[in-house]
């Protein structure tokens, strides 16, 4: 055996570790969410069954936490692309050194713990919404405050989600829908918010799937209402359930399968690019030597 | 309550500086091609963009954080006694960090507390750091293109996988009861189960898992788009791989490696899932402290100081790290 | 419908750096007129201050008579063909050509038959559909053409368009390019570093050296008579004699250069004593001895023998060679390398200029 060989099974053997690590737990979990006993156990396998997902769907709780979370994912939605979208187009069009300020001020977010976001939002909107009687009874609820404290952050990963796309904008395209008889608002609609759809969309799954999976911010924020993750957390704390294993299983399926979706629509569009590069290539070919 | 209106002036006052600044740097590089803001956007595009950016800055960002700093100046009241009499500013909820209030003697244990939070998360950081590089640079470099598609893949899904569930998993596994400790007595290894939740195994095996791909990610990114020919010619000239990785790799993956640290570190300080459910009966997290002033004292103010004694060490480790890297945080956060 | 466009007295600054200087220009409505200047001479500022990218320092442009400070891009009767031609890679070919009618309101079943009728114009009947990613170099050129031209501007644009293709296609491209400005009638500003191309288009040549316009006249004039030294030397090959004039006589003068006396018209009425420089080109150049001031000697360095001609490099004064173009006709004996060689050139031929600045090889 030579060295090389000796390097390619230690590589070989090391992303195995790597990736049992990283899917064992998950592994061993789902298995206990379909054997028989009370404790999630996953060995001996006692005996197969889907009791643990009816008992999930039964949990009111869970249900009424998982309602809530999708509420506030397409809050945050809602807050954070557009937010993400106009810093984007605000920081590509200051100046040099207010940029710097502007930077530090929309990422900060991004570099500070959860819980002191969850922690600031709550002290700070509880007096802003208690001034009047009226803003306290329609606004302090923690499904609204949850909202307010996730999209502090997770705009800023939207606009550097956008920002990137962003920079690669050519300010020629601008210059010839303007020069073609476009109106500023025009060109942003028709050439600039199409090129950024792409952007925009990721920023959208990024921000929803942040929202519905966090737990420091949310676990202040939330006040007396529930999410999916919270009432998670209380059961965990309490005790385990095969019925969270049955959770984790669903939660695993629906990325799995996002995740292949996501990966063959990335290749279709590969494929079409380059078929349209073909394509190209052909007309070039005919045009050098005109039939 | 009046005393805490005035950290509405100092968004302001930043707004005047920074508007000033706009003006005055544009005067000083004259140029022809630039349109003003709103002439680039429309008047009514204009405006909606500046008061999108507004609310957030200022309404989820600044005014938040200053709101608490303030507030952590103050006592713990009940609503009637705000604004009254009782209502002074104070520093007693910062050298109730240092000093215990009723005794007067040295607070040990929440000073201990920070210090195991910031060692333990530093320590979960550069193990993060050595179990992610090797994988980082093989996919960034080594491996196929298909390969690595597949790796990412298998990188994606259980990143999506949240905190707590994945806190479970792992105690799934190390709990007394667990299929470890099973396979350790069934082997005969140990008659009596290991506690590995009590020793803060735990703990650190359930940060390092629940960070792993944010180290895993920047990483990759950043070394991936290292030409190629830089390392052929470092191996042609005869350096051994380390020196390749010190003098090659790794400096120019620098931003990635510092905003990979950055990000582990940060989590895991601020970690409220792993601490709560994988770690021992004694053992006591800092943001552990502070959710208890909040939800079993209800005490706002002392918990507000305290996220402001986490938030303060967080800042100085993102410093530590841009210092110590010399990279600027533009490069840090894409 | 064509306009002139005037520029009167135009200045563009940014920052320090002055991109163009006091320029002042009256281009014909449907005329071909072609800047051309090696790069950074501030033709493209120029190109960008007509159509209204830029306001200019100092001065203003005229389109059709009428005064365009203040009035935007989108307003001005121009239209601008980019150097990248600047595509929308999300639209269909026929949704980039009509995207000027669409911002103007223009109902779809109008704006569909007008892009029928452009790619009709420009060859590609029935591709409406396509995306611009499946076009080749020459298409998409000949779409930025059609938007362009779909807003009917009264003055055409073109930024150096046909940098991006291959050579043999840029060559068919100058032909359809001038093709298209007969049958439109519009007037077409083009902006070059290529001589061969604003030699071959335009009806008239600006030619451009640092933010300054040096000579305006036909292609014919701007390579025959040159009106600076930039010129003469920017514009196709040209050997540099400099010296001093030692006797001015009616038409031509005599310069004292490295070589001994030689001979030229003297069209800028250069006085006995002036500091000037003698251009012969490397086809007026030839073996053989002619008259008085108009023969020389020097060594040959190097020969390069091209089929239909030989290139021969001589000795020069300064760094440069003095090269000379022999046609194959006659019985010419070449010189080898290292050969000493009598050359000539017709009097007529040889043009003096003011000593001024040089373009750079």
């Amino acid at each position: 055996m030579n060295s090389r060989t000796v390097i390619k099974v230690m590589i070989a053997f090391y992303i195995f570790l790597f990736f049992l690590y990283l899917f064992g737990p998950l592994f061993v979990m789902s298995v206990t969410a379909f054997n028989t006993p009370n404790y999630p156990q996953a060995y001996p396998f006692e005996g197969f069954t889907l009791d643990w997902f009816v008992k999930l769907w039964n949990d009111r709780a869970m249900m009424e936490g998982l309602r809530n979370s999708f509420i506030i994912g397409l809050g945050v939605v809602a807050i954070s692309v557009p937010v993400g979208l106009a810093a984007a187009i605000i920081m590509n069009q200051i100046y040099h050194r207010a940029r710097g300020i502007f930077y530090l001020v929309t990422v900060s977010p991004v570099l500070t713990p959860g819980v002191i976001i969850g922690i600031s939002t709550v002290i700070f909107w509880k007096d802003m919404m208690g001034l009047t009687d009226v803003t306290k009874a329609v606004f302090y609820k923690g499904v609204i405050l949850a909202i307010l404290g996730q999209s502090s952050f997770v705009a800023a990963y939207c606009l550097l989600i956008i920002m990137a796309r962003l920079q690669r904008f050519e300010r020629d395209q601008e210059e010839a829908a303007l020069d073609l008889g476009a109106s500023y608002p025009q060109v942003f609609w028709h050439i600039l918010l199409p090129f950024l759809k792409p952007a925009m969309i990721s920023a959208a799954v990024i921000a929803f799937l942040s929202s519905f999976e966090n737990y420091n911010t949310t676990t202040f924020a939330i006040l007396a209402d529930k999410t999916l993750v919270t009432v998670l957390a209380g059961q965990v704390r309490q005790g385990t359930t095969p019925a969270l294993s049955a959770l984790a299983v669903i939660i695993i399926s629906i990325s799995l399968v996002g995740a292949i979706i996501y990966e063959v629509m990335k290749r279709r569009e590969e494929m079409a690019a380059m078929r349209a590069k073909e394509r190209a290539k052909i007309a070039e070919r005919s045009e050098i030597e005109p039939a | 309550m009046n005393s805490r209106f005035f950290v509405f002036l100092l968004p302001l006052v930043v707004i005047a500086v920074f508007w000033a600044m706009a003006r005055g740097e544009a005067k000083l590089a004259h140029d022809p091609t630039r349109k003003s803001f709103f002439e680039r956007n429309g008047t009514a595009l204009g405006v909606v963009f500046i008061l999108l950016v507004a609310f957030w800055t200022l309404f989820l960002v600044t005014l938040p954080y200053l709101y608490m700093a303030v507030e952590s100046f103050h006592p713990k009241l009940t609503p009637l006694e705000r604004g009254g009499p009782k209502d002074f500013l104070t520093i007693e909820q910062y050298k109730s960090f240092f000093v215990t209030p009723t005794d007067g003697t040295w607070n040990t244990t929440h000073m201990g507390a920070f210090l195991f939070s910031i060692i333990a998360s530093v320590a979960v950081t550069a193990l993060n750091f050595t179990i992610c590089y090797p994988l980082a640079y093989y996919m960034a470099q080594a491996g196929t293109a298909q390969k690595v598609r597949l790796l990412m893949l298998g990188l994606i899904v259980p990143y999506w996988v949240n905190e707590i569930l994945r806190a479970f998993a792992l105690r799934l596994l190390l709990a007394s009861r667990g299929l470890i400790n099973q396979a350790i007595m069934g082997l005969g290894i140990s008659d009596t189960p290991i506690d590995f939740l009590g020793n803060n195994t735990g703990l650190y095996v359930g940060l390092s898992y629940a960070y792993l791909l944010v180290m895993m990610f920047p990483l990759y990114n950043a070394i991936e788009s290292l030409d190629k020919n830089q390392i052929e010619a470092a191996r042609d000239l005869g350096a051994p791989w380390w020196r390749i990785h010190k003098d090659v790799v790794m400096p120019y993956a620098k931003p990635g490696i510092a905003s990979g640290c950055t990000m582990v570190f940060m989590l895991s300080a601020g970690s409220l899932a792993a601490p709560q459910f994988l770690g021992g009966p004694r053992t006591l997290w800092f943001t552990s402290i502070v959710y208890d002033f909040f939800f079993q004292n209800f005490n706002w103010p002392h918990g507000a100081a305290y996220a402001f004694i986490l938030l303060a060490a967080c800042i100085a480790f993102v410093m530590l790290m841009l210092r110590l890297f010399k990279v600027s945080l533009g490069e840090t956060i894409r | 419908m064509s306009a002139g466009v005037e520029l009167d007295h135009i200045t563009v600054r940014f920052g320090q750096f002055t991109a163009v200087n006091d320029a002042t220009l009256n281009i014909k409505g449907g005329e071909f007129f072609s800047f051309l200047g090696p790069s950074g001479c501030g033709k493209t500022t120029i190109l960008r201050t007509v159509s209204g990218f830029l306001d200019p320092s100092q001065g203003s442009v005229r389109i059709g008579g009428r005064d365009m400070t203040g009035i935007g891009p989108n307003k001005r009767p121009t239209a601008l063909i980019f150097q990248n031609l600047a595509l929308f890679p999300l639209m269909t070919v026929a949704e980039n050509i009509t995207y000027g009618l669409r911002v103007r309101g223009v109902p779809k079943s109008e704006r569909q038959r007008k892009a029928g009728e452009l790619l009709n114009l420009i060859a590609l009947p029935d591709q409406g559909k396509k995306l611009v990613s499946e076009l080749s170099g020459g298409q998409k050129q000949r779409v930025a053409i059609a938007r362009a031209l779909a807003v009917e501007p009264q003055v055409l644009l073109l930024d150096e368009p046909l940098s991006a293709l291959d050579l043999k296609l840029r060559q068919h491209m100058r032909n359809e390019l001038r093709d298209i400005q007969r049958r439109v009638g519009i007037t077409f500003i083009y902006i070059t570093h290529d001589q061969g191309e604003a030699l071959t288009m335009s009806d008239r040549i600006a030619v451009m050296s640092d933010g300054a316009i040096e000579q305006v006249a036909d292609g014919r004039t701007i390579y025959d008579d040159p009106g600076t030294s930039f010129v003469a030397s920017f514009v196709g090959e040209n050997n540099p004699f400099a010296g001093k004039v030692t006797k001015a006589d009616g038409e031509g003068a005599v310069v004292e250069t490295a070589f001994g006396p030689l001979r030229g018209r003297n069209l800028k009425g250069l006085k006995s004593g002036d500091k000037a420089i003698l251009f012969v080109r490397p086809e007026s150049l030839r073996l053989g001895k002619a008259g008085k001031d108009t023969t020389f000697t020097s060594e040959v360095k190097n020969v390069a023998f091209e089929g239909n001609m030989t290139h021969l490099f001589l000795k020069g004064a300064a760094k440069k060679d003095i090269s000379l173009t022999v046609g194959r006709h006659g019985g010419v004996k070449i010189p080898g390398q290292g050969a000493a060689a009598v050359i000539c050139y017709d009097a007529e031929l040889g043009l003096v200029l003011p000593e001024g600045k040089m373009a750079r090889e």
